[in-house]
């Protein structure tokens, strides 16, 4: 899984509220994504592109147990990359299959607009616009495997735990 | 190699010898708990066999009594799936209503040495119980409800040594937000509490320490087993438990004191609980429009009864709203005995049935923009009671009693004799 496209930044101490607001809660996933960062910088989830990647600050993800790596992959993000990240939110994202690493010192490595390459199995994070590289925390391969198969529920899914989506 | 209490409680639930941090190990669950937003239908998905009813609960909290059609729809969905599943431990609208982490101490779910997981991110409550109990995510709940054990990762614990006794009118949540204010996140970390102060602690108190860890982004918060917390266990529930002390040679990332008789009562500014805490006497005159007790942290009867105490004889401040939230039918009902209730409505204040409520902005004193709340809750991000540009301020329910009084944030202390 690697990716390659422009890195938008964010600040330390994103919490959930402002990703999935508690205004979104009765939206559908799909809509929900419109909200994303609706508080500290309106208009942003209108200006992503598909593929992009974000880079995050300390703690990125903090507060609730929300969907909030759901409404960031739908928004069409790759991958995220912050120094490091809360444990609650880092779940979602192994469950929904949203790729996040940590990897400390990104947020200093990175202006917004840069160039990033990401190998995610990997753990290799390379600015090609500035021409250096960092070293992530590579996803242990218990986790790693829930990526690949694309989440918790496709795992459930395939066993008969849960029925498909109608 | 010696142990911190969460590495002890991961290592007997994964069954190995020793579990340290960097770790990952799949864990047998003995309680998990789906609530309301579980069942919603951008989050719920149709489960078709359970590991054991008796190892699940239901609850409904964040949206109790149902505010619109999709919340009663997914109260609908949730007493579907109980019933489907048979089980038992289901708290809906009435008698045993609350919010889950309250349910848990009034219950006894958390018994010392257990694991218990729900999704909703102050689920760490229960680690004042010597439990490993663990927000996880909806996709998380589901597959914890299906195969009965999760995954977590392992990491580093620091230790708070407790010592000394607090100051009247000085709370559990003026120590938490010391610690919070002075350390601010420990994420990827566990943070463990003892010491001498802790047995002057209620576990009231103690739990809202647990829940507030939360906010310091902590992977598992928890206390030692003293007599008090095993009374109190043993008094809600027959399961047997062995606590869980840690090793003499634990290893810790730090050990920190705090005496608890030097602290004073501390306000965190709004839009974020860590690093932002202040005195209250440095907020002195901060015009307030709403002022909240309540939520998984500060509704049990202890906060209830000291909000009693400052507003007994006297009023809310005009132009103010005071809404009181007690967390539980079982700590509304010895608030009624008490007359703690009828106390806080002779000054004014308005009692909500139980429910997470304004806390996370769902209803029950939502805030409009520009306004400004005090609140003993759990959260002052920014937009979280409401409108973005409305303003949260955290602090104790003594300070929030007080500043509902005076209609500006003010000091406990000169409320209480």
């Amino acid at each position: 899984m690697n990716f390659k496209a422009r890195v938008w930044k964010v600040g330390d101490n994103i919490n959930t509220d402002l990703i999935l607001p508690n205004r979104a809660f009765y939206l559908t996933a799909e809509e929900q994504v419109g909200y994303v960062f609706s508080a500290n910088r309106p208009g942003w989830a209108q200006q992503v592109q598909k593929g992009d990647i974000l880079i995050g600050g300390r703690n990125f993800g903090m507060g609730s147990s929300r969907p909030a790596a759901r409404s960031l992959k739908n928004l069409g993000l790759a991958c995220l990359v912050a120094p490091y990240i809360n444990g609650l939110f880092f779940r979602n994202a192994v469950n929904f299959a949203f790729p996040a690493l940590e990897c400390p010192g990104v947020d200093e490595a990175f202006d917004e607009g840069d160039i990033a390459e990401i190998e995610f199995s990997a753990g290799r994070v390379r600015n090609l616009t500035q021409g250096t590289e960092l070293t992530a925390k590579p996803l242990p391969a218990q986790l790693l495997a829930i990526v690949n198969a694309g989440g918790i529920y496709p795992l459930l899914e395939k066993e008969g735990s849960i029925a498909p989506r109608a | 190699m010696g142990m911190t209490i969460a590495e002890k409680i991961l290592a007997a639930k994964s069954g190995r010898a020793i579990v340290a941090p960097g770790d990952v190990v799949t864990v047998h669950l003995d309680t998990i708990i789906l609530f309301d937003n579980n069942f919603v239908p951008s989050n719920w998905r149709d489960i078709q066999r359970v590991c054991d009813p008796e190892r699940i609960v239901v609850v409904f909290d964040h949206r109790v009594p149902a505010p619109n059609q999709i919340a009663a729809g997914a109260h609908r969905t949730g007493r579907e799936f109980a019933r489907r599943f048979g089980i038992k431990r289901v708290h809906d609208v009435g008698r045993e209503q609350g919010i889950s982490h309250q349910l848990v101490a009034d219950y006894g779910y958390a018994v010392p040495g257990s694991t218990l997981v729900c999704s909703d991110s102050h689920t760490c409550s229960g680690g004042v119980f010597n439990c490993l109990a663990r927000g996880v995510g909806g996709p998380d709940i589901i597959y914890a409800a299906v195969k009965g054990e999760t995954w977590f990762r392992c990491g580093e614990t620091v230790r708070y040594e407790l010592e000394g006794a607090l100051p009247k009118a000085v709370t559990a949540k003026d120590a938490f937000l010391q610690i919070a204010g002075v350390h601010g996140d420990h994420a990827t970390q566990n943070v463990e509490y003892g010491g001498p102060g802790v047995a002057g602690l209620s576990i009231n108190a103690r739990k809202t320490i647990t829940t507030m860890s939360a906010e310091l982004s902590a992977e598992f918060a928890t206390f030692e087993c003293d007599d008090t917390l095993a009374q109190w266990v043993r008094a809600r529930t027959p399961l047997r438990f062995e606590p869980v002390a840690a090793d003499a040679d634990a290893k810790y990332k730090a050990v920190r004191r705090v005496n608890l008789s030097a602290l004073e009562p501390l306000v965190a500014l709004p839009d974020s609980v860590v690093n932002n805490s202040q005195p209250v006497g440095a907020l002195k005159g901060t015009r307030i429009d709403q002022a909240y007790i309540g939520s998984c942290a500060n509704g049990t009867q202890d906060d209830l009864e000291l909000a009693a105490a400052i507003l007994r004889g006297r009023r809310v401040a005009p132009g103010v709203r005071l809404i009181v939230v007690p967390a539980s039918m079982t700590v509304y009902r010895d608030a009624m005995q008490s007359g703690a209730i009828a106390t806080l409505m002779d000054a004014g204040a308005t009692i909500a049935p139980p429910t997470c409520g304004a806390c996370g902005g769902g209803h029950m004193g939502v805030l409009a923009e520009q306004e400004v709340c005090i609140t003993s809750s759990t959260r002052n991000f920014k937009g979280r009671m409401g409108e973005p540009s409305s303003r949260v301020f955290m602090a104790s329910p003594a300070t929030v009693a007080a500043s509902a009084i005076a209609g500006t944030i003010s000091d406990p202390r000169n409320f209480l004799n």
